[in-house]
């Protein structure tokens, strides 16, 4: 067996998921016995077997990666449930193991594939949803690129053709439910359980929390960075869909349109509230020159 | 002269593991500590708390960056996105040497992120060499490649881990970041003899030392890093002193991590060895 050929073999095994008691699988996914596999490349000794060796790193392979979601989406864990939150995640881990050096990038296709598979989130799944956009939404903007913003002053001298760009951290989220207060909560419990003993309780670990009724509402929600720390905020629709299209390229006239597209809003009112928008988003820092490489490419 | 051309020449003493429980401590108290090691992926981001902290730390103390995720032994190109994050963060924390393991852990762009063993072959050597000279290529700056911890051995292996070691540092003509508690942990659990090991290191390559502790299961021991170094692996240490010099130590701990008083403590504990190493060179001058 060559380098690669070993590679390949043991990280099919070591990535193959659990069994229920988190012992090592004894088939492989290929239909062979796991017994086999492990001894065409690994040598036993006198206290492990080859399947014993590989065993070790194919536990280790899942208490990381799980561990590690675990961590980057404690709220989705708690409005699911621990033991449908384990079964998402190795559900998930095999569709998309990591691509990258990083951990941080674990979950970073989670909310797609979520939305693709309802039946793991079972009668929450709208809410999972929205859930897990907002807990990738804080991964995002914990340590997303900075740019240097526009003043008010800055601000005041664009006109309907300026082209403009977002502060790279700011998440723009658009949820189904009113679930930014929920994730809050949550975390905010999170960390309660975590500092009370040290180690987070594990008493009613595998059911779901109870929760608040949550009428399905269209919410928009800004997750942003200030002072290292991030801060969701909720956005007016017309609001959202400005920021969206501001983002997307489109210059401030037709950002403007898009942003009122639809809007109760009465014309009469909507400058004034555009003065203030920009007001807010300036002293927030959201705003930036746009983006050159990105100008450069739309030319080409 | 303590340090050697894999430490950029550095007379580092002892340092700990830069953790976040710790940041605190700190940044209150100000501790007088020779120098601490960063884990390099916790900083290749593009912005936030993480480099705001890290930043400050630059301000007062001697950085040294430590990877995980180079994977030297993997077959599969190390991906440019991480080797150009990588840069950047040796420009800004001013790292005199990098470390990360002698290792794979990624395949087809498929990342275990574990630090999974090579099988100790000739196939491997070659290809480990290639990436090690260029990651130090493009780097700029010493390379150092750490022994790692392991649980299984290769029907494969056609030399023992230390001399495979050797013919990787040697071609790459790279420094060894020695962990004396990898060597105890691997020799427990592939029983060989802990002392032949490092006597049989390059020692004038050895650029830096780890030492941490681990925990024993029935079978095997796991390198956990979440224990007081066991006497067995401070005589590894010494005797590896002996042989290398006084060479930057560090101490590790990444779990069920104490206060920062008892991990530093228990770091300096080192400098026994270093001090008696020292005290012998200069009687020897006298």
């Amino acid at each position: 067996m060559n380098l690669q050929e070993l590679q390949r073999t043991m990280a099919a095994a070591v990535m193959l998921p659990l069994t229920a008691d988190e012992q090592m699988r004894e088939t492989a996914g290929d239909g062979r016995a796991m017994t086999a596999v492990a001894e065409s490349f690994i040598a036993a000794n006198s206290r492990l077997s080859a399947f014993e060796r590989l065993e070790i790193y194919n536990r280790q392979y899942w208490f990381r990666v799980l561990g590690a979601l675990q961590e980057d989406f404690p709220a989705l864990r708690a409005v699911v449930g621990a033991r449908a939150f384990e079964a998402l995640s190795i559900a998930y881990l095999g569709a998309h193991p990591s691509r990258s050096f990083t951990m941080r990038n674990l979950g970073s296709k989670l909310t797609d594939w979520l939305a693709a598979h309802p039946n793991f989130a079972s009668r929450r799944h709208g809410l999972a949803l929205d859930v897990a956009r907002i807990e990738w939404a804080f991964v995002e903007a914990f340590d997303g690129a900075e740019r240097v913003p526009l003043t008010l002053d800055q601000v005041a001298t664009l006109d309907g053709d300026s082209r403009l760009g977002l502060q790279p951290h700011l998440r723009l989220i658009a949820l189904d439910y009113p679930a930014d207060e929920l994730v809050l909560a949550l975390h905010d419990r999170e960390k309660q359980q975590t500092s009370e003993a040290g180690v987070k309780r594990e008493e009613g670990r595998d059911a779901p929390v109870k929760l608040p009724k949550l009428r399905r509402r269209a919410t928009w929600v800004a997750a942003h960075r200030v002072d290292l720390a991030v801060f969701y905020r909720r956005l007016e629709r017309e609001e959202f869909q400005t920021l969206a299209a501001i983002r997307n390229g489109a210059c401030l006239a037709d950002a403007i349109g898009e942003g009122f597209a639809n809007s109760r809003i009465p014309e009469a009112r909507r400058a004034q509230r555009i003065r203030e928008w920009f007001a807010t988003w300036a002293e927030l820092g959201w705003i930036c020159a746009p983006d050159l490489e990105s100008l450069v490419e739309e030319s080409i | 002269m303590p340090g050697n051309r894999f430490n950029a020449f550095q007379d580092h003493g002892v340092g700990i593991g830069l953790r976040i429980p710790h940041y605190q401590h700190i940044f209150s108290r100000k501790p007088v500590v020779d120098w601490f090691e960063i884990i390099s992926e916790n900083f290749m981001i593009d912005a936030g708390r993480p480099l705001a902290m890290l930043d400050r730390i630059l301000e007062q103390y001697r950085v040294v960056q430590h990877g995980v995720s180079m994977y030297f032994g993997s077959v599969t190109a190390p991906d440019p996105e991480h080797l150009r994050r990588l840069k950047q963060l040796v420009r800004r924390t001013g790292t005199p040497w990098l470390s990360d393991h002698l290792c794979w852990g990624s395949v087809d762009g498929a990342y275990t992120h574990d630090l999974l063993p090579l099988p100790y072959t000739w196939e491997a050597v070659e290809r480990t060499v290639e990436r090690v000279r260029m990651v130090q290529d493009f780097l700029e700056i010493p390379v150092a490649v750490e022994n790692v911890s392991s649980y299984a051995a290769f029907t494969g292996s056609e030399m023992a881990e230390w001399e495979f070691l050797n013919e990787v540092v040697e071609r790459a003509d790279c420094g060894i970041l020695l962990d004396v508690n990898n060597i105890y942990v691997s020799s427990m659990n592939h029983e060989f003899d802990p002392m032949e090991y490092v006597n049989a290191v390059q020692a004038h390559r050895v650029a830096q030392i780890h030492i941490a502790g681990h925990s024993k299961y029935e079978k095997y021991i796991l390198d956990t890093h979440d224990h007081p170094v066991i006497d067995p692996v401070w005589e590894l240490y010494a005797r590896a002193i002996e042989r290398c010099g006084p060479m930057p130590t560090l101490l590790e701990w990444d779990d069920h991590i104490p206060t920062f008083d008892e991990v530093h403590a228990e770091a300096k504990k080192a400098e026994k060895y270093l001090h008696r190493h020292s005290g012998e060179l200069t009687g020897a001058a006298r």
